[in-house]
């Protein structure tokens, strides 16, 4: 935890740093790179690493990390491609670029919140961190806070991710009830049952769904492309949105089973891998169409994952780790060519001079493993997932495998669509590949932009290269791969990855898709035709913006009928609920026996100057009149106080009278001196009706009260520990300073607020143009 | 308002005097009639008598501070009180009792209540003095809404 220490320090003092921040963080980074990597033997043996810190010990929250194998995975891809983004980072900025420091800072943070995710061993836990990676998330889309479109597209994703994790906190609260534990290990080893886990498990499905980008939470990744390149390479490719799935693949193999767990995941995870690749072949910003592919890639893996089934969740390991190599490869070069050129846009791409070899190459591998041709880590994963359907038993498994294929095709042309886009193989090429624009926009071609220094792109290239020896020598991975798997799900099989797997449906069906693949990037014109006619009905961003709309309408109508600004109507209301609901208890109650009537002629006395003041206060016109006629029900309390032996609350009692006329009179200065008349008949009986039931309950309260005590008082106790503990003679300012001292500093804050209140209420001015001071905002005025 | 003398004069006696009436039911509060919140009240309305021969300025005159600092060092004293037995080792807003000797002005005792109650009086003063603030200048200064 280390990270989150560094990342504060770096957003608090690292101002001066520069891009140099950026080092640091990579430095922290690699940190806990090389410790993971340090333990990794251990861990691929089998022996999690666990860590147990007493957090809120009163709610049983403890903060325990365990590290498995496919938790190790994660930690090896967010750390290790961590340190990677913060040293390209270092190069995407310019020198003296402002905000630098907050940058680097958030970066950290979230890596360290990202880690948690992928750690944390016990569900509320992780849901702390997950809302983590969401704030940072947050702040980091909206890094350019003068850009309206970056704010607005922060603010929806934090939208969605935040409903969507809010539901997911009320799933893990139904599922951990049901099974007496927060520890994902006893929960996934002894998986509750039952209603109440059902619905659980819809709520964290839909956590999942919102934070993975799964339709029809989709619409906030493509938004998001609105942050910096690294950052969309790191938390909107390689990690963040993997959380979800995350989520789903450590809970599948327990709760797949449960009824409406595999249908939802296969639904979801297939149309979005589907639309995703489809809406990808309509973008011609090189980043929209990664974010379009990064979705249709995560509904891939969320199927894979969230079938349940042994082979496919080996299988869904091996796609998370080969995505995250390719993907991240993308949009560092998608970054270096936008660094470069100041475009995205790939009617505009395309003449690059010398030097541009090597980000060339990097994507041309990268895409290639994501369009799964063989020789690379994308072939591989995409082989075994195909596999592990063939033969699957699952209910409607060849429709899954049909899904898939047909997604695995559109993936292969979006693939086609972005590196031919960015990178233009030259006039032989022309008019083949469909890039021209449909909508016959001109857009200026950007002709020899400066090559990038080796730096830059190094760090893509060095994924690019992992990517090719995972491909060819994918026993290499087996053994982490198996490992993360198996800790999943014991029931995998250790098996080797194998490039070659012989003759068999899987080989014949990645065939299938290259050659359609193939196919569809040269027909793209007529693809880009037959998109105009049909658009896409899975558009979720309508969806949020008209929701969004609808709740700022209902907020402001509810505010207009629950808070009309009418006092007489508040105190009604407050009147009515403080003496009915504890005033029908009262029905109940028996009748007080010997009633003690018996009293000193002065309570007499000061009984009958209260009953005439009081009514005089309830009858005069004249404000000032009445108001001193309360004073007088007040000291007429007072005296009453000093009869009965309360000397300390008759002081309070006079002082508060005292200061309370004082100040009575200063706002009814303000104020017209006669009170108005009653408006209508109808009101002054309300109003009348409402008081005489006040007083009628408070009379009959305070007789009945006093005699129906059943618990024993505790005011001998505080009598009688007040001098030896309290060390006060005083009973009563001892309960106020000492036993009920919490309550005191409670009240001293409510005074103080109150007070805060009173004067910027009244020193509220209207503006001079009469608008209010906060304006309602739009949201489709800046929505992206 | 027409300044009156005679009010004047008397207000510049008696405000001292229950000001010192204020300090003395805020120490006596632990052991006899007071208290941290009474004394702030009184506090309070010492000053209401200056408002009532000077207006808002004679209050303002009054307390060299303003009234929402007032409000910050009485939250401050209350909850560092509260919360110093914690970093003790104690319990939140566990008090100690302390015996004085002061020679032949006796051995009073103190608890760490006081700060505590001196944080209330604080509290309240100060809000009295906001109350002025916020509907003392006279209305007729006032632009018109």
């Amino acid at each position: 935890m280390l990270q989150a220490g560094v990342g504060l320090a770096l957003i608090g003092a690292g101002r001066r740093l520069g891009r140099g921040a950026f080092v640091v963080g990579a430095a922290t980074t690699g940190l806990g790179f090389a410790w993971a990597l340090a333990r990794a033997g251990g861990i691929i043996d089998g022996r999690a690493v666990v860590e147990r810190r007493p957090w809120v010990e009163g709610l049983g929250l403890t903060l325990d990390l365990r590290i498995d194998a496919f938790s190790l995975l994660m930690v090896l891809l967010v750390s290790g491609i961590g340190v990677l983004v913060h040293l390209y980072a270092s190069r995407y900025f310019g020198a003296g670029r402002e905000g630098m420091a907050r940058l680097a800072g958030l970066l950290v943070l979230f890596t360290a919140a990202m880690l948690g995710v992928v750690t944390a061993s016990n569900l509320l836990a992780l849901y702390v961190f997950w809302e983590l990676t969401s704030v940072t998330s947050y702040l980091l889309v909206g890094w350019n806070d003068t850009d309206a479109r970056a704010r607005a597209s922060a603010l929806q994703a934090i939208l969605i991710t935040g409903s969507g994790g809010l539901a997911m906190l009320g799933g893990f609260l139904l599922i951990g009830s049901a099974a007496g534990t927060y520890e994902l290990t006893e929960l996934v080893a002894q998986p509750p049952g039952g209603t109440q886990v059902q619905v659980g498990l819809v709520l964290v499905l839909i956590g999942a769904f919102t934070k993975s980008a799964q339709w029809p939470f989709s619409s906030w990744l493509p938004g998001a492309m609105v942050a910096p390149t690294p950052v969309s390479a790191y938390l909107h490719s390689a990690t963040m949105v993997k959380a979800g799935v995350y989520l789903i693949a450590r809970l599948a193999p327990a709760f797949a089973g449960e009824v409406p767990w595999r249908p939802v995941v296969l639904v979801i995870g297939l149309i979005t891998m589907i639309g995703g690749g489809w809406r990808a072949l309509r973008q011609y910003d090189l980043k929209r169409i990664l974010a379009f592919g990064t979705v249709s890639q995560l509904g891939f893996m969320v199927v894979l994952f969230g079938v349940g089934i042994p082979e496919a969740t080996a299988a869904g390991v091996v796609v998370l780790f080969a995505h995250a190599l390719f993907k991240a490869t993308l949009f560092l070069v998608v970054g270096i060519v936008d660094h470069q050129t100041k475009t995205r846009d790939i009617r505009a791409l395309g003449a690059y001079g010398p030097g541009w070899n090597g980000p060339r190459i990097s994507a041309v591998i990268a895409g290639a493993s994501m369009a799964g041709v063989p020789l690379l880590f994308g072939f591989v994963a995409k082989e075994k997932a195909y596999e592990s359907f063939v033969n699957s038993g699952v209910a409607g498994g060849p429709v899954v495998l049909a899904g898939l294929v047909v997604g695995s095709m559109l993936t292969f042309a979006y693939t086609g669509r972005l590196v031919l886009g960015a990178f233009r193989p030259g006039a032989a090429f022309e008019g083949l590949h469909g890039l021209e624009p449909v909508d016959s926009t001109e857009v200026p071609k950007v002709v020899d932009p400066p090559a990038p220094p080796l730096s830059f792109w190094a760090p893509a290239a060095l994924l690019a290269a992992l990517t090719v020896l995972l491909g060819v020598f994918p026993s290499l991975a087996s053994g982490l791969v198996g490992a993360a798997a198996q800790s999943l799900d014991p029931a995998v099989k250790a098996k080797d990855l194998a490039l070659w797997h012989g003759f068999n449906t899987a080989l014949a069906l990645s065939a299938l898709t290259l050659a359609v693949g193939v196919l569809v990037v040269a027909a793209g014109h007529r693809v880009g035709r037959v998109q105009q006619v049909l658009r896409s009905p899975f558009d979720g961003n309508d969806v949020y913006l008209a929701s969004l709309r609808a709740l700022n309408r209902t907020a402001a109508r509810v505010t207009g009928i629950v808070q009309n600004g009418s006092l007489p109507v508040y105190c009604g209301i407050i009147l009515l609920t403080a003496t009915l609901v504890p005033g029908l208890a009262l029905l109940g109650a028996p009748a007080p026996n010997d009633l003690d009537l018996t009293s000193s002629p002065g309570e007499w006395a000061v009984g009958l100057l209260l009953i005439v003041a009081g009514t005089a206060a309830a009858v005069l016109r004249q404000r000032m009149a009445a108001v001193l006629c309360l004073g007088a029900v007040g000291f007429g309390m007072a005296l009453i106080f000093v009869l009965q032996g309360a000397p300390d609350l008759a002081l309070t009692q006079f002082a508060i009278e005292t200061l309370g006329a004082v100040l009575f009179v200063l706002v009814l200065r303000r104020l017209p001196s006669r009170f108005d008349e009653r408006p209508t008949a109808l009101g002054r009986w309300l109003r009348v009706s409402v008081s005489v039931v006040v007083g009628v309950f408070v009379f009959a309260f305070a007789l009945i009260a006093t005699d129906v005590r059943v618990a024993p008082t505790i005011s001998d106790e505080f009598v009688e520990r007040s001098l030896p503990e309290g060390g006060g003679r005083n009973v009563v300012n001892v309960i106020l300073v000492d036993f009920r001292g919490l309550d005191t500093i409670g009240e001293a804050t409510v005074l103080v607020v109150a007070a805060l209140g009173i004067v910027s209420i009244t020193r509220l001015r209207p503006r001079r143009d009469g608008s209010s001071p906060s304006r309602q905002l739009d949201p489709s005025e800046v929505a992206p | 308002m027409k300044p009156s003398l005679i009010v004047d004069v008397i207000v510049r006696v008696v405000f001292h005097s229950v000001l010192v009436l204020a300090a003395y039911l805020l120490f006596a509060g632990h052991n006899q009639p007071g208290g941290g919140f009474i004394a702030g009240l009184v506090a309070g309305t010492a000053f209401g008598l200056r408002y009532g021969s000077g207006g808002i300025d004679a209050v303002r005159a009054g307390v060299r501070v303003r009234p929402w600092t007032l409000l910050g060092i009485g939250m401050f004293f209350t909850t560092t009180t509260a919360l110093v037995p914690l970093i003790l080792g104690g319990q939140l807003l566990e008090h100690a009792k302390v015996s004085l000797n002061l020679g032949p002005l006796g051995a009073p005792k103190v608890t760490s209540a006081l700060p505590f109650d001196t944080g209330v009086f604080f509290v309240v003063i100060g809000m009295v003095l906001m109350l002025f603030e916020a509907f003392g200048e006279s209305p007729l200064e006032e632009p018109k809404r």
